[in-house]
């Protein structure tokens, strides 16, 4: 499973000064109060805590303060091959950077080794635009100079996605839960202490604290206790709006399950309404509540307002 | 001040739990024993207060699902915290520090190994100028490492030393999941896997919970016949770009070490230290001498469950106050990258450290 979104960020005037250098392949540090420059500025001084509002033009050359070999990179970092990350001191300035430099093996980096910047072609403002390399490598191209990018506005917003891969464990219970999914039945467990069941199962039951235990299998109709009508469009979205997202209380269950409400006009969707499961086709199946399409009206009465207060 | 005791500590570490991430399945077994140990049940809990993260679980509001193991109707008086249960523990104990309540149960809980860990880790960096590099944990630890070893302020037979007398003392940890001492030497015949770290020189990545009982004075004292007092407890932070602080010490543990009164007569100190050096800088910031048995459990390069391992070092301290083999003992976590912050809790048999 793969959890990812792109945040935008705002980067005020310090950040955003240092950013609009990195695009203009131009090192932007930051006096502090003590007259120390840093690389990358920080917006308040971290001893007296004013804001750093002098900025200095630096050389994007320096000096290896500290270094690391990373033998096995991880999705996202500068290079897919093995490479140096390092604290690099600007020359200029007075605290050292985090960067990488590129270099084929760990014997081709040491403290105190000079490098220098190897720029981007396309620069948008951020970190990335630029990784260090030893300065006795020659580079092809001479050093850029002005905008990489299509505008010499101030960085103002950069975009830094975040994408992260999981191995998504179910629990036993889930995992019953969902095997039961696969045989077209909806299976949910039993409190030994309250005697409510619970569906989809929970790993403890959340009134009493115990381990729930007694499976219990459940019919595909139930009652819709609550509902809204998705009106809003957001990323990922499978049905176009409006559509009614609800809670349907399963007879026999004293925990409602949320699913979708179709095969009826979303304004006449209410509490109350006595809804089934809609199955997709046999052959569509796996081991997922996608197995049930939707649900969708019976047709009978409405449920009294008495049978599920106690479920709201 | 109020007197306030550590008197129920339960864990779990493993290498890789078969299960959700919000491990209510995993909790309830360790409730009920710090509910035997006490012989308390949820209603004689004041508060609740855990320590999580949804980065780890991969899903939202996994600490919801997670006070399912809890059993909360009636309500609970309940909080949360995203750092380690140490956190956690702080909070509990400024809560019984108030009056409001008199008795605290905190608990952390991760399964680190749904991710990849020291990936993970790094959207606790700024999001600007090091996320976008995504420099693991692993290698900012091993750049402090050879900033020390540069200066000469330790060695690589230093930083062998802790790892060998570590996984010696696991062997006697049931939870340990890594274990067996061997020699400096062979230790160091070792690859590198982040020059200058080896992978013994770093925590193994460990899913786990845990969960530790606080009580004021005489409701300690009806739970445990020989409480942990918290004679001091501290936490303090560094700031959050690596350039602007010397990484080869650790402020903030210095000064959470002084806002307790110093670790003076501490015989047994479990140290939250998930690289080899980090117990290096630690000892030398909370002024730990050679006399003072460091992380006798093992410590956190035997096992370190994300959000757990801090509490776990300060409930493997108490035990050393509850079996009676020590009168004064200190635990300590961290987190953030390369030390970044610290907490200390002094313990000890006497309330207040008064002679009785």
């Amino acid at each position: 499973m793969t959890v990812a979104f792109d945040y935008t960020r705002s980067t005020g005037p310090v950040i955003g000064r240092f950013l609009t250098g990195l695009r203009d392949a131009t090192i932007v540090g930051g006096r502090l109060s003590d007259g120390r420059v840093a690389v990358p500025p920080p917006e308040y001084d971290p001893v007296g805590h004013q804001a750093v509002t002098e900025f200095v033009d630096l050389p994007d050359t320096g000096t290896v303060t500290s270094w690391t070999w990373v033998s096995e990179p991880v999705a996202g970092q500068p290079f897919d091959k093995p490479f140096a990350y390092a604290l690099i001191t600007v020359d200029g300035a007075d605290t050292p950077w985090l960067h990488a430099v590129e270099v084929a093996s760990p014997d081709d980096i040491e403290t105190g080794m000079k490098v220098r910047a190897k720029w981007a072609e396309e620069r948008t403002g951020s970190v990335t635009d630029l990784v260090f390399v030893p300065d006795s490598v020659g580079l092809d191209t001479p050093p850029p100079s002005g905008s990489g990018g299509s505008t010499s506005d101030e960085v103002g917003l950069i975009v830094t996605p975040v994408s992260l891969d999981y191995h998504y464990a179910a629990s036993p219970e889930e995992s019953s839960f969902f095997r039961g999914l696969a045989e077209g039945r909806i299976l949910g467990q039993r409190c030994p202490t309250c005697r409510k069941v619970y569906v989809p199962p929970r790993g403890a039951c959340p009134t009493d604290g115990v381990p729930t235990s007694e499976e219990v299998e459940l019919s595909h109709v139930g009652t819709v206790t609550t509902f809204c009508i998705v009106n809003v469009p957001f990323l990922g979205q499978r049905i176009k709006p409006p559509y009614v997202s609800a809670y349907v209380l399963l007879d026999g269950a004293d925990i409602a399950l949320q699913h979708l409400i179709l095969d009826i006009p979303a304004e006449e969707v209410r509490m109350g309404m006595r809804v089934k499961a809609v199955w997709k086709p046999r052959d569509e199946w796996g081991t997922t509540i996608e197995n049930i399409s939707h649900f969708a009206p019976t047709g009978e009465p409405d449920a009294d307002f008495d049978s599920y207060k106690h479920h709201l | 001040m109020r007197d306030v005791a550590v008197v129920g500590f339960a864990q779990r570490q493993m290498k890789d739990f078969d299960g959700s991430p919000s491990m209510a399945e995993l909790l309830v077994p360790i409730l009920a024993e710090c509910y035997e140990q006490t012989g308390w049940a949820k209603k004689d809990i004041g508060f609740w207060c855990s320590g999580s993260s949804d980065y780890l679980a991969g899903r939202s509001f996994s600490f919801v699902s997670a006070i399912d193991a809890i059993g909360v109707l009636p309500p609970v008086n309940e909080s949360h915290v995203e750092m380690d249960a140490a956190w956690a523990l702080y909070e509990a104990w400024i809560k019984i520090q108030t009056g409001e309540v008199d008795t605290a149960l905190v608990f952390g809980f991760g399964k680190a190994s749904a991710g990849v860990l020291r990936r993970t880790l790094t959207l606790q960096l700024d999001p600007y100028t090091m996320t976008p590099l995504w420099p693991d944990t692993v290698s900012l630890a091993a750049l402090q490492a050879r900033l020390g070893l540069d200066a000469g302020l330790w060695d690589e037979s230093a930083m062998a030393e802790v790892v060998n007398r570590s996984l010696t003392d696991a062997e006697k940890n049931e939870y340990a999941v890594r274990a067996g001492g061997s020699s400096v030497d062979e230790l160091l015949a070792r690859p590198m896997f982040a020059d200058p770290l080896r992978k013994h020189d770093c925590a193994p990545v460990t899913d786990g919970a845990a969960a530790i009982v606080l009580a004021a004075g005489d409701r300690a004292r009806e739970a445990n016949q020989r409480p942990a007092w918290i004679t001091g407890i501290a936490h303090s932070s560094d700031g959050l770009h690596l350039g602007t602080r010397d990484l080869t010490v650790s402020g903030s543990a210095a000064r959470a070490a002084a806002a307790v009164g110093g670790t003076e007569g501490v015989q047994v100190a479990e140290l939250h230290a998930p690289f080899s050096h980090q117990e290096l800088v630690l000892r030398s910031a909370l002024g730990l001498g050679e006399d003072v048995a460091i992380s006798p459990s093992g410590g956190a390069l035997a096992a370190n469950p994300m959000f757990s391992a801090g509490a776990i070092r300060i409930g493997e301290a108490a035990r050393r106050i509850w079996d009676g083999s020590a009168d004064k003992v200190l635990g300590h976590a961290t987190s953030g990258p390369a030390l970044q912050q610290n907490l200390v809790c002094v313990m000890e048999a006497q309330e207040n450290g008064r002679a009785k």
